[in-house]
């Protein structure tokens, strides 16, 4: 095997920033901290970089198919034989570009941080919490154990917390946090029943392991797990749905996603890494990880399309009618992300049937540099009119021409306008769906447009709308060169990303599958689209009141869109309205009053009686006397009558 | 090694603290002690590593045994596995960081620290008796001293909760003694190893069994016997509670385990769903409880029950898996509990409350302790990379294992308590370490050097056992495996 010996290094180097910035920075450090940072994850980038020219190019490959490579293992926890939790390094096509896409998208967040977080109090804080972040996601993507994703799975999921909650004093990011951190924990459980569920029945924790065993014909281990089963359901497929709604939690599917748009509280440069780039892509991710187990069970893969499918469509609905630049992005994610569930979903293990696989891939791929953009895009655009409100925007593209340029990019490129790379990955996910769902080919065509038209009225609404307010033009500008440079990277990115051959690199089964656009097939999703900006274009290049009007018009759908479709309203109900005072306090009240009330019960009772037995020895001769003749008497009595 | 240092250096320190002139020579002296047993329990330690890399396979290291009262065959006998050593070790760090943290105790303190390392004397002497009187003996000795430092330095409603929690826990010494008797009788003899190799008859075991469950049980926080705890730890100064939660609520914990299911397996099994149940039960409702609680030490006495019942919960599976983590989790909750008591200590002292409601920001003015207050939460709420983790996950591995439906369900309700867990621990912390700071604490101070010290004894525990399990998961193992031998016997009689 070829020398992998410094792949460890990726993610250790966030681990010892993370560790010498979180104990060190505040105090000793201070604003090199941003430097240091950054600097150590260029190191790990150009690692990485390197990783993947060794697996892609040199030695990935065995008789024309990617190999799975073992960089690293230990034993960490054993719990029975063949049952342990190791910590792994595994390189496959898959995992070695997440390592790609999170480093270099991290890299670029970083870069960007130095001038967007300027002057922070928690500076040195900020980078030791981006640190932990990274580390966790490169050991999220990399590992090859089961249990070792849940373990990475959950601290990405506290650093999103501690990021979101970076501005712990202001009390809507702190509800912000704790909602990311207990939505995506409710949904953890899911997870954890389901690993214990395949570790059961599988006999391993090892991913590998676990697919070859479950996929071999007639194993032992798989007719157990289709054969048994609960309420109707094959044991097979209760564990990778529990799985999968891990997997719904953190990539905000439905109805899971109502921590998603909240998270926004943390702030823009986070929201670029985390909430859209790399750990709400997890749950894709984590279902196409185990893909081979996913493929042979039809009935989990329904639950994975329509999951997609519908948060897609619905994420898009709400997402034109939010007000907050954030937000609008945040939905889109979302939206995205359904995209490359249901195209998961629509797959197969090998050859052409995983089509669905390799676009799901790409999308990820490319929707991680354009959506990264438009978050930095939009992180520079607050940074200018300290607002996240369209209403006080307006008018930028004169005072802001790289973010406008950028931010112009990523809405074409998200909007799948043809020659831009969102527009290369969307037609595979649209071209998988024809082949396998024409319902879900009709979903995500009409996703597709709505998506080009809220993208639009952003951008329009950012950009042009009315004229910039004269505050705008103030002191500091469009930024840093730090804060630009970045823009323009992942432009270019955001352009030619799509251009790279994916087919050839990443598919279900490791072999290349050739793909060929077809022309004909592309004519309705980019025409909707085109149609769609256009309508974005009349409605908000200029100030004029037809939007309202539209709004009206739609009057009860309109509201309850804007309102989320009273996801939160739901929740809130259930927790506030049921769970705490039908469950939580008469716990609390039965505790209080009749188990310590028993136990008290029990002390007062044995008090009384050895009052009353105190009583008797009260220390008077004569009440002694007393009880002494009547003892006497009461013995006679007894005496006489039983010798009779 | 000489093992009965353990049991020397401790009432050595107690005998010097009587004849010391002054607070701070007190101070200095329970210091200079608590540091030498942490010391004689690392030597331990390392000799024990040594002795088993050697080769050495008896089940317990460093016997010691010299007859005491011959005519009712009672023995001072003492020895150690990997169990006793991960418990003294946990005790040992324990005493240090409490002590530290009762640094600036002035009130009666020659009273109050002798006290404390008497308590010490106790467990120590606990975890490594191989005879059951003396095993008795030293639970005892542990009992009395919690009720004077509750009654004398505590807080609040002190008197009630003082009498409150030596009540019941002298209920449950009389339980044991009752089981322990049970046992004597039955083989003739108070030696734990001898009495485990004789089988008992299942029918004896079958009385017996509930009363040294029940009474251990109680000691740790067993449902519907747990109403000590919240009480008895909200009244208790911050190191009673750090030693109540840390060490007392282990020796329960030890004592189901070593004594009671060890010596009677068949019972074990037979009443398995019984104990699985009340674990069951106190795993989620100690969780709903806590999550209703306003009182920070009130939520952490309340959550220490849903965590010990986690360590009920892996010894009623019965596995090895599970068994293993039943002792991970007693290490893993006497260091964080002990943590958190310390944290929310250090909290009251400079804010005066420990209400949720009035507490605010604490992050901005004291980041350190508000970071040893997320630390403990975390760890709490099973964060990989903190001990909690390891713990549970291994309970929850092991108690799958275990194919019959009904398991399976209290293994999924348990596993849902790490959702409440989370919900409690942020609202806490959310409230308490985040949001806007009232104004009237913009200036308390920072933690104090014995402060920091005694969080970094404990935190670098529970991040030792979180990064590296594969460590005390192996000195642990051996005691755990050889335990299951007999536990299986029993299990495959059925």
């Amino acid at each position: 095997m070829a020398n992998y010996s410094y792949i460890p290094w990726i993610p250790l180097l966030p681990l010892i920033c993370f560790v010498v910035l979180g104990i060190f920075g505040r105090k000793h450090i201070g604003n090199a901290s941003g430097i240091i940072g950054t600097l150590s994850l260029a190191v790990s980038a150009v690692l990485s970089l390197i990783a993947a020219d060794q697996y892609f190019f040199v030695d990935g490959k065995l008789n024309g198919v990617y190999q799975k490579i073992t960089a690293f293992k230990y034993v960490w926890l054993e719990f029975a034989p063949n049952l342990s939790i190791d910590i792994s390094i595994v390189l496959d096509p898959v995992s070695v570009m997440m390592l790609v896409v999170v480093t270099f998208v991290s890299l670029m967040v970083h870069l960007f941080s130095l001038g967007y977080m300027k002057g922070e109090e928690r500076f040195a804080t900020y980078y030791a919490f981006l640190s932990l972040f990274t580390f966790s996601m490169l050991g999220l993507v990399m590992a090859g154990n089961l249990f070792q994703v849940y373990m990475f799975w959950e601290l990405v999921g506290v650093s999103s917390f501690l990021l979101i909650g970076y501005y712990f004093e202001k009390p809507s990011a702190v509800a912000a946090s704790k909602k990311a951190f207990i939505v995506t924990r409710f949904a953890d459980l899911g997870f954890l029943i389901g690993i214990l569920i395949m570790a059961f029945y599988g006999k391993t924790l090892d991913i590998s392991t676990l697919i070859q065993k479950l996929t071999a014909v007639q194993s032992a281990e798989y007719t157990g797990m289709a054969t048994a089963g609960f309420l109707g359901v094959s044991v097979l497929t209760w564990g990778l749905t529990l799985v999968f709604v891990g997997g719904a939690g953190k990539s905000a599917m439905f109805p899971l996603h109502i921590w998603l748009p909240d998270a926004m509280e943390g702030p823009t440069p986070v929201s670029a890494l985390i909430h859209a780039a790399t750990m709400v892509v997890a749950g894709v991710y984590l279902v196409a990880r185990l893909f081979p187990v996913y493929s042979i069970d039809a009935a989990a893969l329904t639950v994975v399309t329509w999951t997609g499918a519908f948060s897609a469509l619905l994420a898009a609905v709400i997402a034109c009618t939010q007000t907050d630049i954030k937000r609008v992005l945040a939905y889109s994610t979302m939206s995205q992300i359904g995209y490359m569930m249901f195209a998961l979903g629509v797959a197969r293990q090998g050859g052409e049937e995983g089509l669905g696989y390799m676009a799901s891939m790409f999308h990820l791929f490319t929707h991680a540099f354009f959506k990264s953009l438009l978050f930095l895009g939009a992180g520079a655009v607050i940074h200018m009119v300290h607002s996240n409100e369209m209403k006080d925007m307006g008018g930028l593209r004169k005072q802001m021409p790289v973010t406008h340029f950028a931010f112009l990019v990523g809405c074409m490129a998200i909007a799948g306008v043809p020659l831009l790379s969102g527009f290369f990955s969307k037609e595979e996910i649209l071209l998988a769906a024809w082949h396998s769902n024409k319902l879900v080919y009709g979903v995500a065509l009409f996703t597709a447009a709505l998506t080009a038209f809220y993208m639009f009225r952003l951008y329009f609404s950012i950009f042009w709308n009315k004229d910039a307010q004269a505050h705008h033009a103030d002191k500091h500008g469009e930024g840093t060169m730090s804060m630009k440079l970045p823009l323009i990277i992942l432009s270019i990115l955001a352009i030619g990303a799509g251009y790279i051959p994916f087919s050839h690199f990443i598919t279900s089964d490791g072999s290349v599958l050739e793909t060929h656009t077809d022309i004909v097939f592309s004519v309705a999703p980019v025409v909707l689209s085109l149609l769609a900006i256009a309508l974005a274009a009349s409605l908000y290049r200029k100030q004029n009141d037809k939007p309202d009007k539209i709004a009206k018009a739609f009057g009860g759908l309109y509201k309850a869109a804007s309102r989320k479709f009273y996801m939160d309203e739901l929740y809130l109900f259930i927790t506030k309205k049921i769970l705490f005072p039908f469950v939580g306090q008469p716990i609390a009240w039965i505790d209080r009053n009749i188990v310590d009330g028993l136990m008290n019960g029990l002390a007062s009772a044995t008090a009384s009686v050895s009052a009353v037995i105190k009583g008797l020895q009260s220390g008077k001769v004569q009440a002694y006397a007393l009880y002494f003749f009547g003892g006497v008497a009461a013995l006679a009595v007894l005496f006489i009558y039983l010798w009779k | 090694m000489n093992l009965s240092l353990l049991i020397v250096l401790p009432l050595f320190t107690a005998v010097i603290i009587l004849f010391c002139k002054g607070f701070k020579q007190v101070r200095a002296v329970a210091l200079a002690g608590s540091l030498a047993q942490l010391a004689a329990a690392g030597w331990l330690l390392m000799q024990y590593l040594n002795e088993r890399n050697a080769g050495n396979k008896s089940v317990m290291l460093f016997e010691e045994k010299y007859n005491w009262f011959r005519n009712l065959h009672i023995d001072y006998h003492i020895g150690v596995d990997g169990i006793s050593i991960a418990m003294i070790l946990l005790t040992a760090s324990v005493v240090v960081a409490g002590i530290l943290v009762s640094w600036t105790m002035d009130k009666l303190s020659k009273e109050f620290f002798f006290l404390l390392v008497l308590l010490s004397m106790g467990a120590y002497g606990f975890f490594i008796s191989l005879d059951l009187f003396t095993l008795f003996f030293f639970l005892e000795v542990a009992v009395i001293p919690k009720f004077l430092l509750i009654g004398i330095w505590g807080s609040g409603k002190k008197e009630y909760s003082a009498m409150k929690l030596a009540l019941m826990l002298m209920g449950g010494s009389a339980l044991v003694f009752i089981g322990l008797m049970g046992i004597y009788f039955q083989t003739g003899s108070f030696d734990l190893l001898q009495a485990s190799q004789s089988h008992l008859p299942v029918e004896a075991q079958k009385f017996f069994f509930p009363f040294a469950f029940l009474g251990f049980g109680i000691f740790a926080a067993l449902f519907p016997f747990h109403t000590w705890v919240p009480d008895g730890h909200a009244s208790a100064p911050t190191a009673a509670s750090m030693f109540l939660a840390g060490i007392s609520m282990k020796l329960g914990g030890y004592g189901c385990l070593r004594v009671a299911t060890f010596l009677m397996p068949d019972a074990a099994h037979q009443y398995a769903w019984i104990i699985i149940l009340l674990a069951t039960i106190a795993i989620i409702y100690g969780a709903f409880a806590t999550m209703m609680q306003t009182d920070l030490k009130y939520i952490n006495a309340y959550s220490s029950v849903s965590h010990c019942g986690f360590v009920i919960l892996g010894i009623g599976m019965m596995n090895q898996t599970s068994i293993n983590g039943a002792v991970l989790q007693m290490v893993s909750h006497g260091l964080m509990t002990a943590l958190f008591f310390a944290a929310i200590g250090m909290i009251y002292s400079r804010t005066h409350t420990r209400m949720v409601a009035q507490l605010g920001g604490l992050l901005k003015v004291m980041p350190f302790i508000s970071t040893l207050f997320v630390i403990a939460g975390l760890c709490s709420l099973g964060l990989p990379g903190f001990s909690g983790f390891i713990a549970e996950m291994t309970v929850f591995m092991g108690s799958w294992q275990n194919p019959d439906g009904w398991y399976r369900f209290a293994t999924i309700l348990s596993c849902a308590s790490i959702v409440v867990t989370a919900v409690y621990i942020l609202r806490a912390a959310g409230k308490t370490v985040m949001g806007p700071i009232p104004p009237e604490y913009n200036s308390l101070p920072d933690a104090a050097w014995n402060e920091k010290l005694a969080a970094i004894v404990l935190v670098a525990g529970i991040v030792l056992v979180g990064v590296a399990p594969f460590l005390l998961n192996q000195l642990i193992t051996p005691g755990t495996e050889n335990m299951m031998m007999q536990i299986g016997k029993a299990i495959t009689q059925k």
